[in-house]
C-alpha cells in the first residue's frame, strides 16, 4: 500500500490546504497523474501521484485546515514493492537532505511522465556564434576575482529572459485548457542533484536584473539547490526553462517541457565550428541551441523567431 | 605579502574544498597524476568555487587564461606552490 501524503512543495513549506480531490477510491492512477489540488502561501499546486496503482481509500475530505506536510492523505492499492523503497535504499550519506527532496524529486518525475503524455512537444535547433560573447566574457572576467566571474551560461540566461519579453506564447502557464502569459520572466534553471535528480528552481525577473547580479544570483541559487535550502516561491514560480549541458559535453539538448509552463530552451556545449562567409570560411565558436514548445501555444514560425532573437542578442553580449 | 605555503599544506587545503563541494567523493581515491574532472562530478559552477575557496583562502588568483594548466590534482598543487611566495623579511622594532 503506498502512501499519498501532503507534499512538501519549497523548503520552507510546513503545510498546506486540501482543496479538492481529482480522483475517487476505486480508481486506478498512473505515475504522473493529478490527485489533488492543494493550497500553498504562493499558489493552488496540482499533485501528482508518483505511484501507480487503484485508489484504495481517501483519508482527508477537502477543508479550510491547515495539513502539515507529511500527513497521509490517501492510500493507493499497488502491485507488488513500492519503487518509494527501493527509492529510499539508494539514499547514502546526505539522508536529510535526500529525505526532504524526495517528495520533489518525484513529483518532477511524476510531472515528465505527464508532459511527455500531455503536451504536443514541437522541437526546434539552431546553431548559435559564440564568439562575441566568449571574447567579451574573457575581457570582462580578466579584471575579476573568481568569485565575481562571469559563466557562458549567465549569458543564455539574460539573453533567453530578454527574448521572452518580446514573444510572450513562450512565458507563462498552460492552465485549465488556456494559456496565461506571465508579464513577468521567472527563468526555471535545470539543476542535476549531487545524488542524483534535478531540481528545476528559478530565479525572479531575470529580464529586469544586471547581469552581474543575475550571475551571483544563478551561482547561489544551484549551490542552494544542492544543499537543500530553496524558497517556496523558487519552486512554483518559473515562467519558462532553460537546460545546459554544455558541461557534460553534448553538443545538444531536448528538454521536456514542466507543466505548466509551456516552453523550454536547451543549450549543449560551446565548440568550434566552421563559419561560411561568402567566399571563405574559418572555426569560430558555437553553441546549438534548441526550443521544445508546446504546439497549443506557439507554432514552428513564432518558435523559430524567438531563437532568431536570442541569437542576435548573443551577438551584442555587451548589451544583455 | 603572500603566505608561504608547502606542498602538503595545499595539498590539504585543495581536498578539503573539494569535500566541501562534492563531499560525496572519497579523496582517499583521486589520482592525483590523472584528469581531475574525470574522476569528480565538477562542473563550470563547482570549478568556479573552487577557484574562489583557493583565492579566499590561498590568496591566489587564477586567472581564466591558466585554467588549462589545472588538469589534475597535481598541476593544482605544483601551481599553487610556484604562485606563493616566500614572506617577506619581517619588520624590525626599534626603540
Amino acid at each position: 500500500m503506498y502512501e499519498f501524503k501532503m507534499p512538501s512543495l519549497g523548503a520552507e513549506m510546513e503545510s498546506g490546504k486540501l482543496l479538492e480531490w481529482r480522483v475517487k477510491p476505486g480508481d486506478t492512477v498512473k505515475k504522473g497523474d493529478i490527485l489533488a489540488l492543494v493550497e500553498t502561501t504562493k499558489s493552488n499546486i496540482e499533485v501528482e501521484t508518483w505511484q501507480s496503482g487503484v485508489i484504495e481509500k481517501i483519508l482527508l475530505e477537502p477543508s479550510d485546515k491547515e495539513i502539515p506536510v507529511g500527513t497521509v492523505l490517501a492510500l493507493i492499492r499497488t502491485e507488488g514493492k513500492t519503487e518509494e523503497k527501493e527509492v529510499k535504499k539508494e539514499v547514502k550519506k546526505e539522508d536529510h537532505l535526500s529525505d526532504k527532496y524526495l517528495p520533489m524529486r518525484q513529483a518532477i518525475a511524476a510531472a515528465m511522465e505527464r508532459s511527455n503524455r500531455e503536451i504536443p512537444h514541437y522541437y526546434l535547433e539552431t546553431m548559435i556564434p559564440m564568439k562575441r560573447t566568449i571574447n567579451w566574457l574573457s575581457q570582462e572576467n580578466q579584471n575579476l576575482p573568481p568569485a565575481s566571474r562571469l559563466l557562458p551560461v549567465v549569458c543564455l540566461i539574460k539573453a533567453v529572459s530578454l527574448a521572452a519579453k518580446k514573444f510572450p506564447e513562450f512565458n507563462g502557464f498552460y492552465l485549465e485548457d488556456k494559456f496565461q502569459p506571465s508579464p513577468k520572466v521567472h527563468v526555471g534553471i535545470v539543476v542535476s542533484l549531487r545524488e542524483g535528480g534535478l531540481m528545476v528552481p528559478c530565479i525572479h525577473d531575470t529580464a529586469d536584473k544586471k547581469i552581474h547580479q543575475l550571475a551571483n544570483e544563478t551561482y547561489d541559487l544551484i549551490q542552494r539547490t544542492r544543499q537543500g535550502t530553496l524558497r517556496a516561491s523558487e519552486i512554483t514560480d518559473a515562467t519558462i526553462s532553460l537546460t545546459s549541458l554544455g558541461d557534460e559535453g553534448v553538443e545538444k539538448v531536448f528538454g521536456l517541457i514542466y507543466p505548466p509552463q509551456v516552453a523550454i530552451l536547451g543549450f549543449g556545449k560551446i565548440y568550434q565550428a566552421m563559419i561560411v562567409e561568402k567566399e571563405t570560411f574559418r572555426p569560430e565558436p558555437v553553441i546549438t541551441a534548441t526550443l521544445s514548445a508546446d504546439h497549443r501555444v506557439s507554432d514552428g514560425r513564432r518558435g523559430a523567431l524567438f531563437l532568431n532573437a536570442i541569437r542576435a542578442l548573443l551577438q551584442e553580449p555587451e548589451k544583455l | 605579502m603572500t603566505q608561504k605555503f608547502t606542498a602538503e599544506q595545499i595539498r590539504q587545503a585543495v581536498l578539503k574544498f573539494i569535500s566541501d563541494i562534492a563531499p560525496e567523493v572519497n579523496l582517499k581515491e583521486i589520482v592525483p597524476g590523472k584528469l581531475l574532472r574525470d574522476q569528480i562530478d565538477l562542473d563550470s559552477i563547482d570549478f568556479l568555487r573552487l577557484l574562489t575557496m583557493i583565492h579566499e583562502v590561498l590568496g591566489v588568483n587564477i586567472p581564466e587564461s591558466d585554467y588549462a594548466k589545472l588538469v589534475s590534482l597535481e598541476d593544482i598543487i605544483a601551481y599553487l606552490e610556484a604562485k606563493t611566495t616566500s614572506p617577506t623579511p619581517r619588520a624590525i622594532k626599534i626603540g
